[in-house]
């Protein structure tokens, strides 16, 4: 396990080097730059503002200084955009909250989905089952910027249970995470059902009714083990999208996270920033999809470690 | 019943000699398996009759998608406006109609990039086999790891909002599962004795490839092209929702929902209309591709 750990970090390191140089070299060959959008510069200030984020260096210059903070410091560098702000405060202002976001919606796509799931095999084709996939339906077929304002609209505009969008109190967390999370959810239901219909006809499974375990036991402690192994590798690709989904979800929402914050640095051109943020997001999907990979082996013993 | 258990007992007397000497292909069988597939025909019907309603409704409407009648304004569902009109007096349907129009194009264009790359990759890496196959599939199994949702919208930031950009970029980032499923029929065909004598004719690797290989796999390609489809169509409405994607005059349904979405509040039904007419799409391709999965029975590539 040691040794399957250590050459997946190996393999890590090429990768992560490869996204952010080609990022890097993407954003700067790209016609205008972060300060056109600023009105009436004129050219010495314009050439001062260079100067003073070190945009007048060459190109290679401007790489290894970028490299070289990113690695001995773990700095990235002066927010192009807001000024006196560097992309590490601006991280760590609005990281918390969407990962706070991103956790709420996989533990809702978890518990209901594995409840919708497990309730679907067990009573196979009793009107749970029906509702069960009627919901994973509703959840894999409408889009997350279809069923996010259309649930803003029942339930915060014509029932005024909830406030339309916001991120302050705990109640302003439900709608969001439950956006985000209805789609994992349905996918999460519908592997969790597959998986232990598998397991339920396995002969271990009989074995366990046949010692009087009750059914609570048989379902959760043997069977649940091995349905839920497609849950597991699914967690990564899920963890993956909810992620990139927190980006229409903070914009439909008005939450105030790193998503919302990566869609404007885009549009703002702020190159430190969206640098910053996509070596994040890159590096946090590699590792989570790391420690998915570990645990699904853990799990299973029929996997190996290679 | 009887027929679907065994295809040899369908009665004699209905087939012309022609089809006797034939007897049951595959796609015969196959066929067969799908008209039985409720949900499949509907969504095979569905996404037919939207796409004739998209290419004829626009032309035969009284109105234009960009005709607008400011006195209106925005008003609800209509005799004379079905679905309503946009807050500039705008139809909804034909707008929609005209909408589904881009969405179904660029999802057509992007996954056709995807189907092309995929399969040439998984071919050429199925049939190779060995050293090449383990570094073309490592080089996958990275991707898969990578945020190319990312990538993709600073694509659109970066290099302007054109649309053959758009599908170029989609298609690039939705290939991979394709590579997958393709190499896995490649190599599980690449020992047949078809192939063998292929080989055997002196037939060059590009020939033994294209003609021989590929066409004797197209099952599982075409499901999963189906498959492609909607999660293609989901990214355009995404980039679009976010204001990265088809940019106005031209709208897809993903600018219809954005702009829906930003004036529900008064105008319900800007929103719900676009919503579901894109749901019910996505509905439709993902139940063709299902019922397509188990007529064409593609084992290995169920989840």
């Amino acid at each position: 396990m040691f040794r399957f750990i250590a050459r997946r970090l190996l393999q890590i390191i090429p990768v992560l080097w490869f996204i952010i140089t080609a990022t890097f070299f993407m954003i700067r060959f790209v016609p205008g730059g972060p300060f056109t959008a600023e009105k009436a510069v004129t050219p010495e200030i314009m050439r001062n503002l260079e100067a003073h984020y070190g945009l007048n260096k060459p190109l290679y210059q401007q790489y290894f200084d970028y490299m070289g903070n990113l690695l001995l410091h773990g700095d990235l560098g002066p927010s192009f955009k807001y000024a006196s702000r560097t992309v590490n405060e601006i991280i760590a202002d609005k990281l918390p909250v969407s990962i706070e976001l991103g956790a709420l919606s996989l533990g809702m796509a978890l518990f209901f989905g594995l409840i919708l799931g497990i309730i679907a095999a067990v009573k196979r084709n009793s009107i749970f089952d029906y509702l069960a996939s009627s919901v994973a339906m509703i959840g894999i077929c409408v889009p997350t910027f279809v069923l996010g304002p259309l649930l803003v609209l029942f339930f915060a505009i014509h029932l005024g249970w909830f406030n339309a969008s916001g991120w302050y109190s705990n109640i302003d967390r439900i709608l969001p995470s439950a956006t985000l999370g209805m789609v994992y959810a349905a996918y999460v239901a519908r592997l969790t059902r597959g998986g232990m219909l598998e397991v339920l006809n396995q002969d271990y499974i009989r074995t366990a009714r046949a010692k009087g375990a009750s059914e609570f036991r048989v379902i959760f402690r043997h069977a649940l083990r091995g349905g839920i192994l497609p849950v597991i590798s699914f967690l990564g690709p899920a963890i993956a999208g909810i992620l990139t989904g927190s980006f229409v979800i903070e914009t439909i929402f008005q939450i105030p996270g790193l998503g919302r914050e990566f869609v404007n640095s885009a549009f703002n051109r702020d190159y430190t920033l969206v640098l910053g943020t996509v070596i994040l997001y890159a590096t946090l999907i590699v590792f989570l999809n790391l420690i998915v990979d570990v645990v699904q082996v853990w799990l299973n013993p029929k996997l190996k470690f290679e | 019943m009887a027929a679907s258990l065994s295809p040899t007992k369908m009665p004699v007397a209905n087939l012309t000699p022609d089809q006797l000497e034939n007897g049951s292909s595959l796609w015969r069988d196959a066929w067969h398996r799908l008209a039985k597939n409720q949900l499949a025909v509907f969504g095979g019907v569905t996404l037919i009759l939207l796409t004739i309603a998209c290419l004829v409704g626009p032309l035969i409407s009284s109105y234009s998608y960009e005709d607008q009648n400011l006195n209106l304004g925005a008003s609800g569902p209509s005799l004379s406006h079905w679905l309503g009109t946009d807050t500039l007096g705008r139809d909804l349907l034909v707008r929609l109609l005209v909408g589904g129009r881009i969405s179904i194009g660029v999802g057509l264009c992007a996954t056709f990039v995807a189907l092309s790359i995929g399969v040439a990759y998984g071919a050429i890496a199925g049939f190779f086999g060995g050293k090449i196959d383990a570094l073309m599939m490592r080089i996958v199994d990275i991707m898969y790891a990578l945020p190319f949702t990312i990538f993709v919208i600073l694509l659109m930031v970066f290099f302007g909002r054109n649309i053959v950009l758009l599908f170029v970029a989609i298609g690039a980032v939705e290939w991979l599962t394709m590579a997958r499923i393709v190499r896995g029929q490649i190599l599980s065909i690449k020992k047949m004795e078809f192939i063998e004598a292929a080989h055997s004719l002196g037939l060059g690797k590009r020939r033994i490839i294209f003609r021989h290989m590929i066409p004797n796999v197209l099952g599982p390609i075409i499901v999963y092209t189906t498959l492609t489809i909607p999660a293609v169509m989901l990214l355009e409405a995404f980039l679009s929702f976010l204001g990265l994607g088809v940019q106005p005059p031209l709208s897809s349904w993903g600018v219809l929902i954005k702009d829906g979405a930003e004036k529900m509040e008064e105008f319900w039904w800007l929103l719900v209309f676009p919503g579901s007419i894109f749901s019910l799409t996505l509905f439709s391709l993902n139940f063709l591709g299902d019922g397509l999965r188990d007529a064409l029975d593609v084992r290995s590539s169920k989840d």
